[in-house]
């Protein structure tokens, strides 16, 4: 199907169908129960995990084949950001050229900072694309405020010249759209006590990220996908072969930049507006982090791993120590403070502690992150049935490093 | 005229003088040996070869043009490959993949990134793989990942690699090191088949001297940096000097 190979073409239809479906995948329990609040299907949480899971799809691109660790691609989504809400400003309140551009302009910074970057390998390329992101951050936020925004960030006004569009009417707050539908436009679908969402800026996400998961199995599976992952076995080798490894690095960080881009544009989409805590730090640890988890160099693990991440960071973050004290009710008194207090650290602001200790455990027992865990699950059952291998996912069962 | 010329070349390490005036004059189509003990100096001169180090004077020209100051990529570009003394392969790559990676690097030309290209057409490149795998007699590992394999196979692999870009000069490091018997008689058959066919030059460090004896056309020993004797192969193995220097000192 579409060129590709029939396990790819099942992964691929695996996560049409996993997107499609998400709104009722998503909200399992119903609505007025207990569960309620781990239920993940309302529209702003299932635009990002989408979202990131294409910011981590590209990322995997350049670290999952090449080995390259880039510490700075938080910078390429906040350019990209930037880029898409200038558009939004400028041009039309119509998303598609906010998208576009976000996308050009991250892929155009990405190959300044790759040119420069790849100079170095190993912990120095991490260095240096961490020192270029810090520098992007504190110019978003300080210097180029008149472009910026500085920390208040970057919003569209009723007053922006918006040249395509016609002009709004008097008090209408201007708001994205994709020509006519508002990315924040809903359908509920009720059914017993469950609500399904149904939202038009999570499929138009949802789309772009089937394409992006599309395109990097295409990438994958490509001859150059082979040359990136020669990179990563034996760079040394690559050049007495005849192949200088800096243009297909290059490729790779560019390629991922796009993707960052892309990922920078869709969320302004979504929420129409831009800050510089998109570039921060953190922010470039997030897609690393999304990327192992879920199992660097596979072609499914980043979008587990963006999605995992993104769920735990807000739904584990909502729980607070009233709801906690509901759930230990049942118990007698002392007993409950015990239980809550125990589990307090781990909730609300604490959701980081609970992130670390389960990456450190994935790190550790699965270093090829969640889709090997998953494999390992599947060869189980499979060793029962006949004894063969478990099918792969992945280009190669090597564990990330 | 040789195609490989090797003229004065010095190459120090700190005080260890590594290579001492090495000159060396490698003829078109012919199987060319370097022995010498451990630590003559052997790989040294190679890695002058292929860019790994420079010489600190001297002058290597293969084909008439220097190969100094190039890179690696631009020497294999000008139709130089060398098999490693500790193999040099794509270790989490499978069999297959290692030796369709230099037919790549090869078609579509080192510096392009064609890879829009390569990816129209990637049959021809799958079908002189295997046919490449088939000749060096590991089509039956074609889908093992080659860390996996033992020393003597990754070797060959690496033989299969360098050939498959159809070189003008292959640099052979101890090709059969860590090999079976059987696996040494077939690669010497391999490398003595493939130099009457296609008319590789190929330059070979060899310890074993059964290896050397059946292969080599012309023999240089070098021992402590400097060649010592060169010569025909009939000639080095009575030769006084060479008893001394490596055969003496072997046993
Ligand atoms: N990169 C290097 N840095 C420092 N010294 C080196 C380096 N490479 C080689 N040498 C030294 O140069 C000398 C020659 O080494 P070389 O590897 O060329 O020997 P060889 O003839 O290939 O020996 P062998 O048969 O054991 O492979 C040795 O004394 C070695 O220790
Ligand atoms: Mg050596």
């Amino acid at each position: 199907m579409f060129g590709l190979r029939k396990s790819d073409s099942a992964l691929l239809l695996i996560v049409i169908a996993l997107t499609v479906l998400a709104p009722f995948i998503l909200n399992p329990f119903p609505e007025n129960s207990v569960m309620a609040q781990f239920n993940a299907g309302y529209p702003d949480l299932m635009q990002r995990l989408v979202i990131f899971g294409i910011f981590a799809i590209g990322f995997n691109i350049l670290f999952g084949l090449t080995g390259y660790l880039s510490f700075g691609h938080a910078a390429f989504l906040g350019v990209g950001s930037y880029a898409g809400v200038w558009m939004i400003k400028l041009l039309t309140l119509n998303v598609i050229p906010a998208i576009v551009v976000s996308v050009i302009v991250a892929g155009a910074f990405s190959l300044l900072v790759g040119w420069i970057s790849l100079r170095r390998s190993g912990i120095y390329f991490s260095i240096l694309t961490l020192a270029f992101a810090q520098m992007s951050y504190a110019l978003a936020y300080s210097v180029l405020t008149p472009i910026t925004g500085g920390e208040t960030g970057l919003q569209p006004k009723v007053g922006d010249p918006r040249i395509l569009d016609a002009a709004l009417e008097e008090g209408v707050t201007p708001r994205a759209n994709l020509f006519g539908m508002f990315m924040n436009d809903s359908y509920d679908m009720v059914v017993g006590g469950w609500i399904f969402t149904f939202n038009v800026g999570y499929y138009i996400a949802a789309i772009c990220m089937v394409l992006a998961f599309y395109l990097s199995i295409r990438i994958f599976r490509s001859p150059f996908g082979l040359m990136l992952r020669a990179v990563k076995s034996n760079q040394q080798r690559l050049n007495y072969t005849g192949i200088e490894s800096k243009p297909y690095t290059l490729a790779a960080f560019v390629i991922s930049g796009m993707y960052a881009g892309l990922a920078g544009g869709l969320l302004v989409a979504m929420d129409t507006q831009a800050g510089a805590e998109r570039m921060f730090w953190t922010a470039s640890g997030e897609v690393v982090l999304m990327t192992i988890l879920g199992g660097a160099g596979t072609l499914i693990g980043p979008v587990l791993g963006a999605g995992f991440i993104k769920y735990f960071e807000n739904i584990v973050s909502k729980i607070n120590a009233n709801i906690l004290e509901t759930w230990f009710s049942f118990m007698p008194d002392g007993l409950s403070d015990v239980f809550v207090g125990i589990i307090y650290p781990f909730i609300g602001k604490g959701w980081h502690l609970t992130l670390g200790i389960l990456f450190m455990l994935v790190v550790i027992f699965l270093p090829g992150g969640l889709v090997q865990g998953g494999q390992k699950i599947a060869g189980m059952f499979k060793n029962k049935k006949d004894g063969s291998d478990s099918a792969t996912s992945s280009a190669s069962a090597a564990p990330a490093e | 005229m040789g195609i490989l010329e090797v003229q004065n070349v010095n190459k120090s390490f700190g005080g260890l003088k590594a290579l001492t005036n090495v000159n060396l004059n490698v003829e078109e189509g012919m199987i060319h040996a370097i022995i010498g003990p451990n630590g003559a100096g052997k790989s040294t001169l190679l890695n002058c070869f292929v860019g790994r180090l420079i010489p600190d004077t001297g002058a290597v020209t293969f084909d008439g043009q220097s190969l100094l100051g190039k890179k690696p990529h631009e020497i294999n570009q000008t139709g130089v490959s060398r098999v490693f003394q500790t193999p040099e392969i794509f270790s989490d790559l499978t069999v297959l993949e290692n030796v369709m990676i230099p037919c790549f690097a090869k078609r579509d030309g080192a510096y392009s990134l064609n890879a829009i290209n390569s990816v129209r057409n990637e049959k021809d490149i799958l079908e002189k793989a295997e046919q490449m795998l088939v000749d060096v007699n590991m089509a039956d590992k074609r889908d093992m990942v080659a860390s996996s394999m033992s020393r003597g196979d990754k070797r060959r692999l690496e033989m299969a690699m360098c050939l498959s870009q159809d070189p003008k000069l292959l640099l052979l490091d101890e090709p059969t090191a860590g090999m079976a018997r059987a696996d040494t008689n077939n690669t010497i058959e391999l490398l003595a088949e493939i130099q009457e066919k296609r008319h590789i030059t190929m330059v070979v460090i060899e310890h074993d001297m059964h290896v050397v004896f059946s292969l080599a056309q012309k023999i240089s020993v070098l021992a402590q940096g400097t060649v010592i004797v060169e010569d025909l192969p009939d000639k080095i193995k009575g030769h006084p000097k060479v008893q001394e220097a490596y055969l003496g000192g072997a046993h």
